[in-house]
């Protein structure tokens, strides 16, 4: 198998972006004594690059997702979609990452399972946990939120539609709830002490 | 004639039960059942699901770094190794060479006692308690190492940001060789009870099949891709800490018997491979130590100050007792608190392989199928099975009954 390089990975994956490339960046890190590199590859791209840019990847070797990440930029939400290539080649594999920046007006993303099934568990935790839609999901329940969870509250948002303070539990005032935050818990009733042995309480 | 009217019975869906001794937390499972086979799985997870990644972006990096440690009761290493990887790579901190030793050899050992904890388990669900006691019992001796080394048996707070906080000297060398002995023989041992028992093999030989096709489409990790003849290894794809220093293979179990059928035997095979590689890589690793510091920024509070400072993000990624661990990090300039954090444990991973292991296999199968991926998310206190007409919910006591009996039954009919 001849291997790219990640910076030919990056030009590879920038051509089938077309015209919805931002930005490429290649990393390495190096750690132990032999100073081994490990190698990525960071995309920016438009949201209609994404299959594209995808299926270009499936064509350099089939890839691993290991999780999509998230972050909250304020009037943005950016996806950052993690995919390891060369896998099962000593020290060769290289991470791939496509971030896509969804605008908040316009929380939509295509769904990736039809080119990688495996996908369907990061993509049903984005929709719970962000409130974005992806679109043709095959099976769009939730997946670690309980049924009863109010809608509309989305745990990782952080503007209006964030976990309100009501709904966070003060786990240190669980059992002390007539306490505010700097009293001290009120001291317990002393023993009463039996005059004939007054070391040993009654 | 009057209809009575079959109520479905409330609260299985929201469940939270006790910790079961085959999953080390809650999750459920709905499976279509036909006769003894099932038709169609389906779970759900989430009862146990604390938010950390909500906690983790409203506190500082340290802070964040122990609260990872604290995802995983097993795994006290993966979390806070791989969050601080993410950290070290966004502030380029060059962690010195020794504390990279140093982390790669608790991490064989934590991946030891994990594995060797996950043999007795999957023993106990096969109603095969005797394997399950000696498996326990020599997961003490490594219990009692990380003790020795780390000062704590679970959460070993030994990793910081930029190094390690507690040094190896040469005066424990011996006492961690003489664990190292204590597990070759504990090894083949351990292999004779597993691997050459009739009942294990009539159990897990072809139960439970997860197909190579399959393994690379729905992105298992660990142990649970490798044996179903996946070469995905964080430690030899993506070198980090030391493990780049020494030389480790990928542990498929055609390496000990020829062939990868993907089955419940091969992930048993494919740990005990794991066990027996993780004491020849701490072996090397104490033979190659270097010399130097422990940590890079030792003063806490300078090191909260850089990381004010920096700004950008990473992926720090470690290969946990069950696979791939990855964390994503992104720091904002002038802020003490991660701007995103997401961890990404193992069994995430590889909760979707349990649908196409569990569909055509037996309901007294069940238990050593879920227990086989070694999962993290842990305990089924309950399963529902859906007939047609009735929906009922089994129990845990029930549902290890049944797995036990058909141990039974199979050792009756080899006696006859």
């Amino acid at each position: 198998m001849n291997l790219l390089t990640p910076q030919q990975i990056a030009e590879v994956l920038q051509t089938a972006a077309g015209a919805g490339f931002v930005s490429a960046r290649c990393a390495e890190w190096a750690e132990g004594v032999k100073g081994r590199k490990s190698k990525q590859v960071w995309l920016k791209i438009a949201r209609e690059s994404l299959i594209p840019t995808l299926k270009r990847l499936v064509e350099i070797q089939y890839p691993h997702v290991s999780v999509i990440a998230f972050c909250d930029t304020g009037a943005q939400v950016d996806l950052m979609y993690h995919f390891h290539v060369y896998w099962g080649i000593p020290h060769e594999e290289v991470l791939v990452t496509l971030t896509v920046s969804l605008d908040k007006t316009d929380l939509k993303v295509p769904t990736i399972t039809g080119i990688i099934p495996g996908a369907l568990t990061s993509e049903r935790e984005k929709q719970e946990m962000l409130g974005i839609e992806v679109v043709d999901i095959p099976d769009g329940r939730r997946l670690f939120l309980p049924e009863d969870f109010p809608a509309g509250v989305y745990p990782w948002r952080k503007d209006e539609t964030g976990i309100p303070p009501d709904m966070v539990k003060d786990l240190w005032a669980t059992g002390r709830e007539n306490l505010r935050f700097n009293d001290n818990p009120p001291p317990p009733d002393p023993a009463p002490v039996n005059p004939a042995n007054p070391v040993n309480p009654v | 004639m009057k209809t009575i009217e079959v109520k479905k019975p409330s609260g299985y869906a929201t469940q939270i039960g006790p910790a079961h001794p085959a999953l080390k937390e809650p999750v459920m499972f709905s499976l279509d059942i036909e006769g003894e086979r099932i038709r169609k799985a389906d779970f759900v997870p989430g009862m146990a699901h604390r938010g950390v990644e909500w906690m983790g972006m409203r506190r500082n990096c340290i802070q964040t770094m122990y609260l990872a440690e604290r995802i995983c009761g097993i795994c006290g290493i993966t979390h806070s190794i791989s969050f601080s990887r993410a950290v070290e790579q966004i502030a380029q901190i060059q962690v010195p060479n020794r504390a990279h030793y140093i982390r790669s050899i608790v991490g064989e050992l934590e991946r030891i006692h994990s594995h060797l904890l996950w043999a007795g388990v999957a023993a106990h669900e096969l109603g095969f308690d005797s394997a399950f006691y000696l498996a326990w019992r020599v997961r003490e001796n490594v219990m009692d190492l990380l003790e020795y080394l780390t000062g704590n048996r679970v959460h070993y707070a030994i990793i910081q940001i930029g190094g390690v906080r507690r040094d190896i000297v040469p005066d424990q060398f011996p006492r961690i060789e003489e664990s190292m002995k204590f597990f070759e023989g504990a090894y083949a041992k351990l292999a004779a009870v597993f691997l050459d028992d009739t009942t294990v093999q009539m159990r897990c030989r072809d139960c439970g099949v997860l197909t190579t096709d399959e393994a690379r489409e729905l992105c298992p990790v660990g142990p649970t891709a490798r044996a179903s003849g996946i070469k995905k290894d964080v430690r030899v794809d993506h070198p980090y800490a030391a493990y780049g220093d020494v030389e480790i293979e990928y542990q498929t179990p055609d390496l000990l018997t020829g062939e990868v059928r993907g089955d419940v035997y091969d992930r048993i095979v494919t740990r005990l491979l794991e066990v027996k590689q993780s004491i020849g890589i701490v072996r090397q690793l104490l033979a190659m130590l270097p010399d130097g510091p422990l940590l890079a920024i030792p003063k806490p509070a300078v090191l909260l100050a850089k990381l004010k400072g920096v700004a950008g993000e990473a992926v720090g990624r470690h290969e946990a007792p069950r696979g791939e661990v990855m964390h994503y990090v992104r720091l904002e300039a002038g802020k003490d608190e991660p701007a995103a954090w997401k961890v990404k444990a193992s069994s995430y991973s590889n909760y979707m392989a349990w649908i196409p292991m569990m569909e055509g296999e037996q309901i007294a199968d069940i238990p050593i199928i879920a227990a086989s991926i070694d999962p993290c998310i842990s305990c089924t206190d309950r399963v529902a099975l859906v007939r047609p007409d009735v929906r009922q919910i089994v129990t845990k006591e029930e549902l290890h009954r049944l797995s036990v009996e058909k141990t039974r039954r199979i050792q009756a009919g080899l006696a006859k």
